[in-house]
């Protein structure tokens, strides 16, 4: 029963009625969407409105307690043959970077193809270095996260999470701990990724990320899906009073 | 407009031992008041101290009791087996040294180098039976002096160590059981003074065991030590652990690494690093608390030191044997806190 993989046609991620609670306060709220494979969506709303915690019940860092979410064909359950399945098959970028401090940069990004893909440590070494070069800060390979800018460390995440080959990316608000001039830095890299086709979902404020290579955009907030649709739709003509209200507050400037 | 400044060099009371010396001590005329008045207290104190060390002291009670003092009861025909197993410690320990930085193959060596040397050393010290030629037996509860200070702390240590880590680990787990026993078992071991724990060891450990096997005393001491220093080094572990963001843990499960390999790779490596401080204290704590077994009627270095001031040509030098004693102690206990000091400095704790 564990890894049989269920047939989801062009859904990628699956979540069909998804509730959970923090205690008494009820976060998630009846959760439906699909992501396809290979779609780029921005999951955006006010604070408090449930979106982290929604993208983080998909690699199972929280737990949702009704419902179902399906990864890739793997239902996501309390077997922790599926959870770690399903961690794999996702990579993850947080606000706080989170790199480890201990490590240096190459064996931040090296550390898991070799202890989770069993590569040798000459492939894991090759793919960590066109992942650095890729994300455009190969000379800092032997430094430590604690010797980069924040720009830099965000980008060695993002380098650490492709480095498993993973089929989904989150990333949760990656640019809101940056100073503003690295936000340019990291959002190219992601726009670079998402042009090369990799599933993405993406928490942000930055509604110009959005535009620019977003498939469509998902209004989140008191836990739950309020609005979604086609990116230029979404900006041009929003629906809901609720969507109208967020987009004039961040859209004045 | 162009200003052209010519370097100068800094005065000559600025800098080097005359500007330490003017920054540090004399800088301000009550500065400079207390360096003079500690200056003189320091001298009329150590006047007399160094007077003794020097002149008055009969240090011939600790150089005809040299051997005695580090090996004691152990016999004196034997005593070529302890040579021979501190060779082999010094021997690893300069190898260490000079591969410190090697990965791989030589790191790989000398893990079983260490490793080897444990049971390798315990026969050389103990030997074979009471009746063999080559290598007698030399009972445990026979070592004593420096050789028993040495074995205690080194067990110890290296045994209260991954017991505590085990505890650490098992008062966080979520199986209630687990951290029910592990909690009772941590705050009852602190609840009480060490003394008791080795009365403790010594009169019921033969009760937990099987009749066959019969524990001596030293290894009963042991016991005692280990299970008391494991509880208070599983405390220090987990002020580590709690230090931890947890973003390091989310991170770690977001790149797929298992429950075992984020311990293993991430938590702890971190969790360790930043409490070495407090674990070495532990470690050196453990070292002199040694001193305790003579209640259980072993002969530490101290228990030496007393024996030795019993010897007719040698009543009543109870300075210099005391001192020579606490010579000992601090060598090995600063020692250890410089190797914490160092190990601090090339793991970067408090940098990254």
């Amino acid at each position: 029963m564990a890894n049989e993989k269920l047939e989801t046609g062009e859904g990628i991620i699956i979540c069909r009625n998804v509730h959970k609670w923090f205690g008494e306060f009820h976060v998630l709220r009846g959760v439906n969407v699909t992501i396809k494979r290979g779609e780029v969506v921005v999951v955006c709303g006010p604070s408090g409105g449930g979106k982290s915690t929604f993208i983080r019940t998909i690699n199972r860092l929280e737990e949702h307690q009704r419902g179902d979410i399906i990864v890739d064909g793997i239902e996501l359950t309390s077997d922790l043959r599926n959870i770690h399945a399903v961690q794999r098959e996702i990579g993850m970028v947080f606000q706080s970077f989170n790199l480890f401090p201990h490590l240096k940069v190459i064996d931040n990004v090296t550390l898991a193809p070799i202890w989770v893909r069993k590569w040798p440590k000459e492939k894991a070494v090759k793919v960590a270095m066109e992942l650095l070069e890729r994300v455009g800060i190969p000379e800092q390979a032997d430094k430590y996260p604690g010797q980069l800018s924040g720009g830099q460390q965000q980008r060695v995440a993002i380098a650490r999470a492709l480095a498993m080959q993973p089929k989904i990316m989150l990333f949760d608000e990656p640019t809101s701990a940056l100073d503003p001039e690295m936000i340019k830095e990291v959002l190219d890299v992601m726009v670079e990724l998402a042009r090369s086709g990799m599933t993405m979902i993406v928490v942000t404020h930055e509604m110009g990320f959005a535009k620019e290579v977003a498939h469509r955009i998902i209004f989140f907030a008191d836990g739950n899906i309020v609005e979604q649709s086609v990116t230029e739709e979404f900006f041009k003509n929003p629906r809901e009073d609720r969507t109208r209200l967020f987009l004039s507050q961040i859209l004045t400037h | 407009m162009a200003v052209q400044s010519e370097v100068l060099k800094p005065p000559r009371t600025e800098v080097g031992l005359l500007g330490w010396l003017k920054k540090n001590l004399f800088s301000t005329w009550h500065n400079a008041l207390l360096t003079i008045f500690s200056m003189a207290f320091i001298y009329v104190v150590l006047r007399g101290v160094i007077t003794w060390v020097v002149r008055d002291a009969r240090w011939e009670v600790v150089t005809t009791n040299f051997k005695v003092f580090m090996i004691g009861r152990y016999p004196g025909k034997e005593a070529w087996r302890v040579l021979v197993s501190l060779g082999i410690v010094v021997f690893l320990a300069m190898l260490t040294w000079v591969f410190r930085r090697a990965e791989g193959k030589p790191r790989r060596w000398l893990v079983i180098g260490w490793l080897l040397s444990l049971p390798l050393i315990t026969i050389l010290l103990r030997g074979f039976s009471r009746e063999s030629p080559f290598m007698p037996l030399v009972s445990e509860d026979m070592w004593s002096g420096v050789l028993l200070t040495l074995v205690l702390s080194i067990v110890g240590i290296g045994a209260s160590f991954p017991l505590g880590v085990v505890l650490a680990l098992g008062r966080r787990s979520k199986l209630p059981v687990v951290k029910v026993l592990c909690t009772v078992y941590i705050e009852t071991v602190r609840g009480v003074p060490l003394i008791s724990v080795l009365f403790m060891s010594q009169l019921m450990l033969p009760l937990f065991l099987p009749p066959e096997i019969r524990l001596g005393t030293v290894m009963r001491a042991l016991t005692g030590m280990t299970l008391f220093s494991a509880a208070y080094t599983a405390e220090n572990i987990r002020g580590g652990l709690a230090a931890i963001p947890i973003g390091q843990y989310e991170a770690a499960r977001a790149v797929g690494l298992n429950e075992v390999l984020v311990m293993g790779l991430i938590v702890m490596p971190q969790a360790l690093r930043a409490v070495i401080p407090a674990i070495v204290g532990q470690f050196i704590s453990l070292f002199k608390d040694t001193t305790l077994v003579v209640i259980v009627g072993l002969l530490d270095v101290l228990g030496i030191a007393k024996a030795v001031t019993g010897q007719k040509e040698f009543i009543g030098l109870h300075k210099e044997v005391y001192a020579f004693a606490a010579v000992i102690f601090f060598i090995f206990c600063y020692t250890m806190s410089y190797a914490s000091r160092r190990l601090e400095q090339v793991l970067g704790v408090g940098e990254r």
